[in-house]
């Protein structure tokens, strides 16, 4: 097999350096602005003083986390607790490699056209699935080693999380696969077409609405940030963790989130296409090229403000809440909207106007099927037990 | 050596050592995690095959979701170190010999047969491997095989784990009756 080297092997690493790189500095501008936005929708600054509208903060703060002492506590299972962080930081960055962040470009004296991916496998979701089904180890292992006892319910509490939710996210994407019949992130996109009432997320909004829920959680943000709940468990699973290896279960969070938002807007908002925008200067350009990874970049920063917005928005959920809205709900749309695209695809011989509709129609029955069901079962608790549900202080009463 | 070789000896190496671990760390955790590594290193062997579908899901499977519950419970239980003879003793004791031999002879035919087998390692052999490996078994052939030829054996297998299922929820249930 002939082996040409720009093509195989300079190209390949040039993508992997640059979308590497961008990642990481996305992380610096994701937690400048995650400050920037959280003071400005606080009616306050926010960091503004280390250069230009506080934009070199985030170095100052790496500077910071490099030069503070990489405290080892005495009391942790050493290999482990220095492992914990790298198995969180490893898996949100590798799962970025088979997300399409544009058009195929052809530049002049290239065979094949270079496309705007690391590897387009044609597993790709289900590759993302499992790497991001790994990414709970970093967690437990790092609440384990840390022989903590909040950094252990944090861990715990983590991870019953991330195995819930992880069912909705697995299931609310099958009916974007039925109707894409490929399991491949490029061809996902492709077939979403430019128009914006062509994209996924109108076709599969309830499953869409599953998706982004169930992504929310399982990067443990804001209302579902229970392993990290200061008020009742310190800082959650990195309690233990300073200096550099603190940061880079902050950097792992922050990745998580952008790879998260890739994701979300290529299965379920066209990716890099915007209204035929993405062909400026004739399809294969590079002009085109760049144009299409710009629509992709602005889309992917559009999810991430909503990402800060739904922090400053939403309350912590309760145990309980999670727990009920994650098996209860969520996964009854999920089931459902695989159920209703799948009959409606056959019935209705692939309209997706009518798809669509039967989606948003069964999703708001299933819900309010359930609702009755909670509301049943909470009437018939309450005639029956002594107590209230409501009642504060329940283990008081009983030692009354 | 081509690069596919490279990769398997890789992979097989990481997988064995993961295999090894697993039996000698006496801590479960570690145990644990070995096992994790395992299962990883085997996706990769599945990826040289051409068999993606198959290694995604033995990583979505067995190293997502069933190893954290495997972790989740050794946490929650804090087994511990386990001390030198402490586990294997009495009946347990005949019950691993005996299935050591078995497995043991098992490898000894396995390997035996590989050596001896024309068929293995042969050209025409070879060439269906590549044959393979080129055209990857794509997830709609998979998704049309278990709907087609081995429906049964598929629908059955969904039927038990659902019997399962319901089994946990009435366990449950009834634990939370008697206690109430």
């Amino acid at each position: 097999m002939e082996i040409n080297i720009l093509e195989q092997i300079t190209i390949p690493i040039i993508k992997i350096l640059f979308i590497a790189h961008l990642l990481i500095i996305g992380v610096m501008a994701m937690i400048w602005s995650e400050r920037r936005v959280s003071g400005w929708m606080q009616d306050r600054l926010g960091p503004n003083r280390v250069g230009p509208q506080g934009l070199l903060q985030p170095i100052a703060d790496g500077i910071k986390f490099l030069f503070k002492e990489d405290l080892i506590p005495n009391h942790v299972d050493k290999p482990l607790y220095v492992l914990a962080p790298a198995m969180l930081l490893v898996p949100a960055m590798i799962t970025i490699a088979v997300v399409p962040f544009g058009g195929n470009i052809t530049i002049a004296g290239l065979d094949d056209p270079i496309s705007l991916q690391i590897a387009d496998i044609n597993v790709g979701i289900l590759y993302i699935l499992a790497i991001a089904s790994l990414g709970v180890y970093g967690v437990v292992i790092g609440a384990w080693a840390s022989n903590n006892k909040y950094s252990l319910l944090g861990g715990l509490r983590s991870s019953a999380q991330m195995i819930s939710y992880e069912l909705t996210l697995g299931l609310a994407i099958i009916g974007v696969l039925m109707l894409s019949e490929s399991l491949s992130l490029r061809t996902i996109a492709e077939e979403q077409g430019s128009n914006m009432w062509e994209w996924n997320f109108l076709i599969h909004f309830p499953a869409f609405l599953a998706f982004t829920t169930a992504m929310f959680a399982e990067t443990n943000r804001l209302p579902f940030d229970l392993a990290e709940a200061e008020q009742e468990l310190v800082a959650g699973y990195h309690t233990e963790y300073s200096s550099m290896k603190f940061a880079i279960f902050f950097m792992a969070e922050y990745m998580n989130m952008i790879v998260g938002s890739a994701v979300v807007v290529t299965l379920f908002l066209g990716g890099w296409h915007f209204f035929g925008l993405e062909n400026t200067g004739g399809e294969g350009s590079i002009l085109a090229g760049l144009v299409s990874f710009a629509i992709f970049f602005i889309k992917t920063g559009i999810f991430l403000f909503i990402f800060i917005w739904v922090r400053w928005t939403l309350p912590r959920f309760r145990y309980d809440q999670l727990m009920n809205f994650g098996w209860k709900f969520l996964l009854p749309v999920a089931l459902t909207s695989i159920v209703v695209t799948g009959t409606l695809w056959v019935v209705t011989n692939g309209n997706r106007l009518l798809i669509g509709i039967g989606n948003v129609v069964a999703a708001f029955i299933v819900v309010a099927i359930v609702a009755g069901m909670l509301a049943l079962d909470n009437n018939s608790k309450s005639s029956t037990q002594a107590i209230p549900d409501t009642a504060p202080l329940r283990g008081l009463d009983a030692v009354e | 050596m081509t690069a596919e070789m490279i990769l398997f000896f890789i992979f097989g190496a990481v997988s064995l050592i993961g295999a090894i671990s697993v039996i000698s760390f006496r801590h479960p955790i570690y145990s644990a995690l070995s096992l994790i590594v395992t299962f990883f290193a085997q996706a990769g062997l599945f990826v040289l095959l051409g068999a993606h579908f198959v290694a995604a899901v033995q990583v979505i499977v067995y190293a997502g979701a069933i190893m954290v519950l495997f972790l989740f419970v050794i946490m929650l239980l804090n087994l511990g170190t386990l001390s030198a003879q402490g586990a294997l003793t009495g009946k347990l004791k005949g019950v691993a010999v005996v299935l050591g031999i078995l497995l043991a002879a098992q490898g000894i035919f396995i390997a035996v047969n590989a050596f001896t087998d024309t068929e293995v390692g042969s050209a025409d052999a070879m060439e269906k491997a590549t044959a393979l490996a080129n055209n990857p078994i794509e997830t709609s052939d998979i998704g049309e095989l278990l709907f087609t030829e081995y429906l049964l054996p598929f629908e059955v297998t969904s039927l038990i784990l659902l019997a399962a299922l319901i089994g946990v929820i009435v366990l449950v249930k009834r634990d939370n009756q008697t206690e109430s």
